[in-house]
């Protein structure tokens, strides 16, 4: 019943949707962090900037973003982002293009998170005499992030679905081989369910593990 | 006569501590704060009483510029109020606050409460840090629940952590606001003995409270506050038997006789 399936290298694909995931995950955090202090800082350029590249790059459909990042910043910039070969150049920049794009959201999820801290907590930070960074590293931020492990592992989730969108510039991935196994085989329906389970295979036990860590880490007032 | 002892109060002596100046506030078209003029010399108790929305907490937190203000001028120790960054960050590590909330930090432990500040700045080191604040918690009273989080315990332990979080610091002064009106009736008290102690020992102490026990015992200045003004200043005693103003006889008599 599966003999459609010889010949193909599943694991390799799904491997290759991993990698993409943890990386953009971890870039989108990183960044996605980064824009929220922007977001809640003193600073009236910086709340501008973080706005204005929330606002711009979560309203773009993220196939325009992967795109562009192909088209625009490599083909029509150069930009190899460090490698010699096509392959790895298009995985790279699939993962600069999710990571812009993700971060929009992580900074939202972690702008309502910091909404969740009482001011208190800040303002007893600021009278021992911590400086706007501290306050947001020691007191503010830990808090937060601890109430939006639940938003955030959505955020992951629908990244991990995402980055399917590779597949438009040929990041070896698993959506660009299942459209080349559907391509070639006449099992429609079955491919498509062998991939839709392996999606789930990775996105139920992210959403699962995190549900249990948002309970396990959620401060108590 | 009267002329040489305005002069004289209009010099700021080393022995002022904190000395607000004509200080307005206004929260939309509300005067919180009008023209307010007060003075604490080093060691001096001072508490602050009033109605509610006298203006009394916003005075508190003006000092240590958790408000703003919009004219006059604050000066702690000699050196005015920075309006902000790393000199203001350095003015609050020596102005100690403890806030009717308690305002703990909920993910850290009790212990790690009163290290922060140390750790990050006063860039203590982690041993001292740790003896430190274990020594404040066993004066407060509260040093077997070192490793607990502010939520597993009462509100007066709480409270008295807090009090041990800013002393850490080593204040030049410490500010309470309204630190007991959160408080069950019974645990009042405990905080209000560890205050009486700082007192004793001769901390400088701005206290907005309703507990007037306390302000009969401990300060040695009551100032009350009515719709945004200083309304009369005087020593407790005089104060609580002899009020000059009408507003304070009226306050008196409201929460006095029953």
């Amino acid at each position: 019943m599966f003999d459609f399936l010889e010949g193909y290298n599943l694991w390799e694909a799904f491997w290759t949707t991993v990698q993409l995931t943890v990386l953009s995950a971890l870039g989108s955090l990183i960044w996605g962090t980064l824009l929220a202090a922007m977001r809640v800082g003193p600073v009236p350029l910086m709340r501008g900037f973080g706005t204005a590249y929330v606002n711009i790059v979560r309203n773009i459909p993220l196939t325009v973003i992967i795109l562009f990042t192909s088209l625009g910043l490599n083909q029509t910039f150069g930009a190899t982002l460090g490698s010699s070969q096509i392959e790895s150049t298009n995985f790279r920049l699939a993962v600069l293009g999710f990571i812009a794009y993700t971060s929009a959201f992580v900074c939202e999820a972690l702008r309502s998170g910091i909404n969740t801290v009482p001011v208190g907590q800040a303002e007893a930070a600021r009278a021992l005499g911590l400086n706007f960074t501290q306050v947001l590293t020691l007191v503010v931020l830990p808090q937060a992030f601890r109430s939006v492990v639940g938003p955030l592992a959505n955020v992951l989730i629908a990244l991990t679905k995402n980055t399917t969108v590779a597949a438009a510039i040929g990041v070896a991935e698993a959506a660009l081989l299942m459209k080349e196994m559907i391509e070639n085989e006449a099992q429609l329906v079955l491919i498509s369910a062998v991939f839709a389970f392996g999606f789930v295979c990775l996105t139920l036990p992210t959403g699962l593990i995190l549900g249990w860590v948002s309970k396990k880490v959620a401060v108590k007032r | 006569m009267t002329e040489v002892s305005v002069t004289k109060d209009a010099v700021p002596t080393a022995d002022d501590l904190v000395v607000l100046k004509n200080v307005n506030k206004h929260f939309g078209a509300l005067h919180v704060l009008q023209d307010i003029d007060l003075t604490i010399a080093r060691g001096e108790v001072v508490v602050v009483i009033g109605p509610s929305g006298s203006g009394k907490s916003t005075l508190c937190r003006a000092i240590n510029r958790l408000e703003s203000i919009e004219s006059g001028s604050i000066t702690i120790d000699g050196k005015p109020l920075p309006e902000e960054g790393k000199a203001l960050a350095r003015l609050r590590a020596d102005v100690g606050m403890v806030f009717q909330s308690f305002n703990l930090f909920a993910h850290k432990t009790v212990l790690e409460n009163v290290m922060l500040g140390q750790l990050k700045v006063r860039k203590a080191d982690k041993k001292a840090a740790e003896d430190k604040a274990r020594a404040l918690l066993d004066r407060v009273g509260v040093a077997a629940q070192a490793d607990k989080y502010p939520a597993q315990l009462s509100g007066g332990q709480q409270q008295r952590v807090a009090i041990a979080r800013a002393l850490a610091m080593d204040p030049k002064v410490m500010l309470f606001d309204e630190p007991t009106s959160a408080l069950d009736p019974e645990m009042i008290n405990e905080v209000l003995e560890v205050m009486q102690q700082l007192a004793r020992d001769g901390m400088t102490m701005v206290v907005v409270t309703h507990e007037m026990g306390f302000a009969r015992s401990a300060a040695n200045r009551v100032v009350f506050m009515a719709d945004g003004r200083i309304v009369e200043e005087a020593v407790p005693d005089q104060f609580f038997s002899n009020p000059r103003s009408d507003r304070a006889k009226d306050f008196l008599s409201k929460i006095l006789h029953h």
